[in-house]
C-alpha cells in the first residue's frame, strides 16, 4: 500500500502483496473477536478523522466504511455527490482540496472515474482508500471476499474460483482476479464473449463461454448483471432472459458442496436464482459481515503502518 | 492556388552561423560550413564566410536542419485560448524547430466559413511567429451533414480540408467531398475512426485495457475506416491524407493503396512511434489521445512503415489542454497531447540514436513530405532560399518538465523523460522565431 | 555470563524458580483462588500466564482460568510501526473477578495502561493485579506491579530481552 511520497494508500490490489493481504486478513479476524463483545468498539483511531467521499451511490460500501471507522473510534465525515457542491459542477480537485482543509487522516473515495483515487492523493495529505473507481478497482471488496473464502475453506492457495457474468464492466472482477491469483487461487471467467474483456487471459486466468464449466469450481462468484448492458447500441446481450437462460447461476447448475458468492446488490432471478442466493452454500451474507471487519483492518493497517520501507525509488525511464 | 501562410511582421534575419554541420537530405547536403542569412534569405553557404552586419553564432559541433513542417496542429483559437493561442502555439512550434504549421479547424466556433478564415489570417499576421496555415472543415460544424464552401475557402488560401477530431462518418458525404474538392487539388485530411467500433473506448483494446477496465478502442476502429476511405478516394481519384495512423491494420491498407496508385499521404505522431498502451497503466491523462497509444506490435509496424517510407510524414497532432482539463480521471479527461516542443528530440532519442531510423528519414518526414502533401514550399538549405532552418545541439540532454514549455499547456506524453537534442535557434519565414537564452551570439 | 544477546540475568533454572515464587505469592495474596483468572498480554505474557497457571495448580491444586489479551487496538502510539495483531481470547467472563494481568517486562507502563483499558471493554473485574517477570524501571505512568519476578535496574539505552521456550526455544532473560 504505497505511494511515491511514502504515504500508504490502498488504490488497487497492486498496492498490496500476499504478506500484506495475510496480515490484513489476520487483523480482520481479531476484529471479529472484538465485534463479539458487548463493547463493540476499540479506541485505536480516537482523535483521527475518516472522510468518506461517495460520488457514486452506494449503501453497503459507504455504511460499511463509516461503521468500521466508528468501531475504531474515529470521527467520521461523509460527503455524498447528491446535494453537495459536486452537484453544482465543482471539480473533483476543488472538492478534495476543500475537504482536505479539515485535515482528515484517511479519505475513502468512490468515483465513477478510473484513477480518481490516484488523483485525490495529489490533493490531500491523508491516506486514500479506493472504495471503487469506475470499472477499475475495488480492493476492499476483494479483501473481504478473500476473508470470506479463507474463513469458509480454511485456505486460499489452490482454491478454484469461477467468476461468472459481466467481467467487462466489473471493478470487483478486476480486483478479484488480481487478488485471488496473488493468493494462489485459480480463476476461471465464465460469460458471453461480449462481456469478457479481450486479452484478459494474459493475466493468468482461463476463460469459458459455457456455464457448465463452473462444475469444477470450489467457489462460484456471481457478478451483478446490469440492465444498462442491454441498452440500445450497447448490445452486449440481446435480453436478460437470454442471459439468464445461458449464464444464470441456478441450483441445477451447481453441486451442493460448491460455495456461492456475490458482491451485491443482487438481481435475484437474473444472474442468480433466489434459491441459490438463500441456500446454505451461499456466503453472501457472510461477505457483508466480512466487509465490516476487513474495512476496520484496512483502516487500522493504513494508519498504524504509515510509511513504506524505503526502496523502489521511482525511475524516470528514457524514451522507448 | 497555393495555400496561404501568415506570419507576424518582423525584422528579416541577419545571422551568420559559423562552423555548423549543415544537413538537408533532400538537397543532398551534409557538410561542415558557414551559413549566412541576409535579409531573411540564405545568402551564402561556404567556408570562412564574412558578414560584418550579421549576428555571428559560433556553431561548432552544432547542426543546422531545415525547419520542420507540421501538417497537424491544434492552436485552440478561437474559443479555447486558455489552452493555447496563435502566439503561444507558434512560439512552441518555433521552439521545436518548426518553420511552418497547419492548424486544425475544431475550434469554437469551427473553422468552416470564409469570414472566420479571414479573421484567423488577420490575427495570425499579428501573432504567429512561424508561418501558419489553416485547414478548414470538410463539413459545417464538423457535423458530417453539409459540405463547407470549399471553393471560396480555397480561394482565400485554405491548405486542405479536414474534420479532424472526428471522422467523416457518412461515406456518401465523404464521396461528395472528394468529388467537389477534386478540381481544387487540395487534399482531404482524414481522422480515421469508425465510431460505432470505438464507442466507449478511451484506450487501445488489449491486455492493458482488460486489466485496467478502461473502455477498449479496438484497432479495427481505425483500420476499417482507413480501408473504406481509401476505396472512396480511389473511386474518385482524390488526394487523401491519412492522419495519425496508429495500427498495423491501417498500414496494411496503406500499403495496398500505394500498390494500386492511390494519391495518398500519411502521418505518424512521435507518441505513436515511441509509446504503447503499457504507458497507460499510470492512468495519467497525459497519455490519452485519439487514436490511442496502441500495442507494441502496432508501434513496431509504424516505425517500420516510417523507416521504409510507407508512412511519409511525421505530424505532432499537438493538442494542448489546460491543466484542469487533464486533471481528471482517465476516461473523463479530454483526448490529446502536446508535441511541438518534443517531437524531434523524442524521435532523435528514441529512433535515430539507437539506429532504428535514419536521421535522413526523420528529417524528410518532418520537412519535404508534409510540405509536398499540402502544397507548401519545402524548406531547403540552399542559397537563394528563404531562411527556414533551425540550429540544433544534438548532444544536449534535457528533461521534459511542465514548467519548460512555450505552449500554454503542458499535457505532454513525454513529461519526466530525458531527451537528447535541443533546438537553440529557429529562423522561420526568414525571421528569428526562437532563440534559446543560452545560445552564444556575438555581433 | 554473557551471550551474543547480552548479559544473562535469569537463566532457565532461575526463571523457573522465579515463576514458582510468583505463583506462590499469587496464591498467598488471593484467598479465593476460584475468583482469580490469569490474562497474559501477547506475546510472551501469554506463555508466562500459562506457566503460572501450571505452578498455581501444583502449589494450590486449583486450575484457574487463563486468557490472552491483545492490546494493539488500545495502544496510544498507533502511528508507530505495530507488531502483528493477535486475537484476544477470553473464554470466560471477567465480571466480578480478580484478573491478574501477566506480562514479561514492565517498562513505561503504557502497555499495562492499554491492557487495563482493553479489559474494561470485556467486562468489569472486581480488581486487577499485575504480575511481571521483570521490572526494568523508567515508568512514564503511575503503574506498579503486584508481583515482580526480578527487579532489573537498567539504563535507558539498555534493552531487556525475554526468551521463552514456547516462542524462542530457550528460557532466559538478558540485558544488552
Amino acid at each position: 500500500m504505497t505511494d511515491r511520497d511514502g504515504r500508504r494508500h490502498l488504490l488497487g490490489m497492486a498496492d498490496v502483496d500476499a504478506a500484506d493481504v495475510e496480515r490484513i486478513l489476520d487483523t480482520a479476524k481479531s476484529f471479529e473477536a472484538v465485534l463479539d463483545r458487548e463493547v463493540k468498539k476499540v479506541p485505536t483511531l480516537r482523535g483521527r478523522t475518516v472522510m468518506t467521499l461517495f460520488f457514486e451511490s452506494s449503501t453497503r460500501t459507504s455504511s460499511s466504511f463509516e461503521l468500521a471507522a466508528k468501531r475504531l473510534s474515529a470521527d467520521t465525515m461523509s460527503l455524498k455527490a447528491s446535494g453537495s457542491s459536486v452537484d453544482k459542477g465543482e471539480s473533483l480537485k476543488d472538492t478534495v482540496q476543500t475537504i482536505s482543509a479539515y485535515g482528515p487522516d484517511v479519505v475513502v473515495i468512490r468515483h465513477a472515474g478510473i484513477g480518481a483515487p490516484g488523483l485525490v492523493t495529489r490533493w490531500t495529505d491523508a491516506h486514500v482508500i479506493n472504495a471503487g473507481d469506475g470499472k477499475h478497482q475495488h480492493p476492499t471488496q476483494c479483501l473481504l471476499d478473500l476473508y470470506t473464502m479463507r474463513e469458509a475453506l480454511g485456505r486460499l492457495d489452490g482454491v478454484q474460483v469461477a467468476i461468472v457474468g459481466d467481467v467487462l464492466h466489473s471493478r470487483v472482477a478486476r480486483s478479484n482476479i488480481q487478488g485471488f491469483r496473488m493468493m494462489g487461487a485459480e480463476v476461471l471467467l465464465v460469460g458471453p464473449k461480449t462481456l469478457i474483456p479481450r486479452g484478459i487471459e494474459a493475466t493468468g486466468v482461463r476463460v469459458s463461454h459455457d456455464i457448465r464449466d463452473i462444475a469444477d469450481a470450489d467457489v462460484v462468484y456471481v457478478l451483478r448483471m446490469q440492465r444498462e448492458r442491454m441498452a440500445e447500441g450497447a448490445a452486449y446481450v440481446p435480453t436478460l432472459q437470454e442471459y439468464t437462460a445461458r449464464w444464470g447461476v441456478t441450483r441445477a447448475r451447481l453441486r451442493p458442496t460448491q460455495l456461492v458468492m456475490h458482491p451485491g446488490p443482487m438481481n435475484r432471478g437474473v444472474e442468480i436464482a433466489t434459491d441459490v442466493a438463500d441456500a446454505a452454500q451461499s456466503l453472501i451474507l457472510r461477505q457483508v459481515e466480512a466487509g465490516l471487519v476487513t474495512r476496520m483492518a484496512v483502516l487500522y493497517d493504513l494508519v498504524t503502518r504509515p510509511y513504506r520501507e524505503p526502496a523502489a525509488a521511482p525511475v524516470v525511464a528514457a524514451v522507448a | 492556388m497555393a495555400p496561404r501562410l501568415v506570419q507576424r511582421l518582423g525584422v528579416p534575419a541577419e545571422v551568420l552561423v559559423r562552423g555548423a554541420r549543415l544537413y538537408d537530405p533532400a538537397a543532398g547536403l551534409d557538410l561542415i560550413a558557414d551559413l549566412h542569412v541576409r535579409g531573411g534569405v540564405i545568402a551564402a553557404i561556404g567556408g570562412d564566410l564574412d558578414a560584418p552586419d550579421a549576428e555571428v553564432v559560433d556553431a561548432d559541433s552544432l547542426t543546422v536542419l531545415p525547419a520542420f513542417v507540421d501538417p497537424h496542429v491544434h492552436l485552440r483559437t478561437p474559443g479555447q485560448e486558455e489552452s493555447e493561442d496563435l502566439a503561444t502555439g507558434t512560439a512552441a512550434a518555433a521552439a521545436g524547430g518548426y518553420g511552418a504549421i497547419l492548424a486544425m479547424p475544431n475550434t469554437d466556433p469551427v473553422l468552416d466559413s470564409v469570414p472566420l478564415l479571414e479573421a484567423l489570417f488577420e490575427r495570425g499576421a499579428e501573432e504567429c511567429v512561424v508561418p501558419t496555415g489553416f485547414v478548414p472543415a470538410i463539413s459545417i460544424g464538423l457535423t458530417g451533414r453539409q459540405l463547407t464552401e470549399m471553393y471560396a475557402l480555397a480561394e482565400r488560401g485554405a491548405a486542405g480540408f479536414t474534420d479532424d477530431g472526428r471522422p467523416v462518418e457518412s461515406a456518401g458525404l465523404l464521396r461528395r467531398a472528394f468529388q467537389y474538392v477534386g478540381p481544387l487539388g487540395l487534399p482531404l485530411a482524414l481522422h480515421e475512426e469508425d465510431m460505432t467500433l470505438s464507442r466507449g473506448g478511451a484506450m487501445h483494446e488489449g491486455v492493458v485495457s482488460a486489466e485496467l477496465g478502461i473502455g477498449g478502442y479496438p484497432a479495427i476502429a481505425e483500420s476499417a475506416m482507413v480501408a473504406r476511405d481509401l476505396r472512396i478516394a480511389r473511386y474518385e481519384d482524390g488526394r487523401i491524407h491519412l492522419q495519425h495512423l496508429s495500427t498495423r491494420g491501417s498500414l496494411e491498407e496503406l500499403a495496398w493503396a500505394r500498390s494500386v496508385g492511390i494519391r495518398v499521404s500519411a502521418e505518424a505522431t512521435p507518441h505513436h512511434l515511441l509509446l504503447t498502451d503499457e504507458a497507460v497503466r499510470s492512468l495519467d491523462a497525459n497519455l490519452k489521445m485519439n487514436p490511442p497509444l496502441a500495442s507494441e506490435d502496432d508501434r513496431l509496424a509504424l516505425v517500420e512503415a516510417l523507416r521504409c517510407g510507407l508512412v511519409d510524414c511525421v505530424a505532432t497532432d499537438h493538442a494542448p489542454h489546460a491543466s484542469d482539463l487533464k486533471e481528471q480521471p482517465f476516461e473523463q479527461a479530454p483526448n490529446g497531447v502536446t508535441g511541438l516542443e518534443t517531437a524531434f528530440a523524442a524521435l532523435y532519442t528514441g529512433l535515430v540514436e539507437p539506429g532504428v531510423v535514419s536521421l535522413a528519414v526523420i528529417v524528410t518526414a518532418m520537412t519535404v513530405a508534409p510540405a509536398v502533401a499540402f502544397g507548401l514550399e519545402p524548406p531547403r538549405l540552399a542559397v537563394g532560399a528563404s531562411a527556414n532552418l533551425a540550429l540544433w545541439d544534438l548532444a544536449a540532454d534535457w528533461t521534459v518538465r511542465s514548467a519548460g514549455f512555450r505552449s500554454r499547456s503542458a499535457n505532454s506524453a513525454f513529461l519526466g523523460r530525458r531527451l537528447r537534442g535541443r533546438c537553440l535557434l529557429t529562423i522561420a519565414g526568414g525571421r528569428v522565431a526562437h532563440r534559446l537564452a543560452a545560445v552564444g551570439v556575438s555581433a | 555470563m554473557a551471550t551474543a544477546t547480552g548479559k544473562v540475568v535469569l537463566d532457565g533454572d532461575a526463571l523457573r524458580r522465579t515463576l514458582v515464587r510468583v505463583a506462590h505469592e499469587i496464591v498467598e495474596k488471593n484467598a479465593d483462588l476460584d475468583g482469580v483468572c490469569l490474562v497474559g498480554i501477547y506475546t510472551r505474557g501469554v506463555a508466562l500466564a500459562h506457566r503460572l497457571r501450571h505452578e498455581i495448580a501444583t502449589a494450590a491444586g486449583v486450575e484457574i482460568d487463563v486468557g490472552a489479551l491483545d492490546i494493539s487496538f488500545y495502544r496510544d502510539d498507533v502511528s508507530s510501526r505495530q507488531p502483528v495483531v493477535h486475537s484476544t481470547r477470553l473464554d470466560f467472563a471477567i465480571d466480578g473477578r480478580t484478573v491478574v494481568l501477566v506480562d514479561d517486562v514492565l517498562y513505561t507502563g503504557r502497555t499495562i495502561r492499554a491492557a487495563i483499558d482493553a479489559l474494561f471493554d470485556y467486562g468489569r473485574p472486581a480488581r486487577i493485579q499485575l504480575a511481571v517477570l521483570a521490572d526494568r524501571g523508567h515508568r512514564e505512568l503511575p503503574i506498579r506491579a503486584d508481583y515482580v519476578g526480578k527487579n532489573l535496574p537498567t539504563a535507558a539505552d539498555e534493552r531487556v530481552f525475554v526468551r521463552l521456550i514456547e516462542t524462542d526455544e530457550i528460557d532466559e532473560v538478558t540485558i544488552r
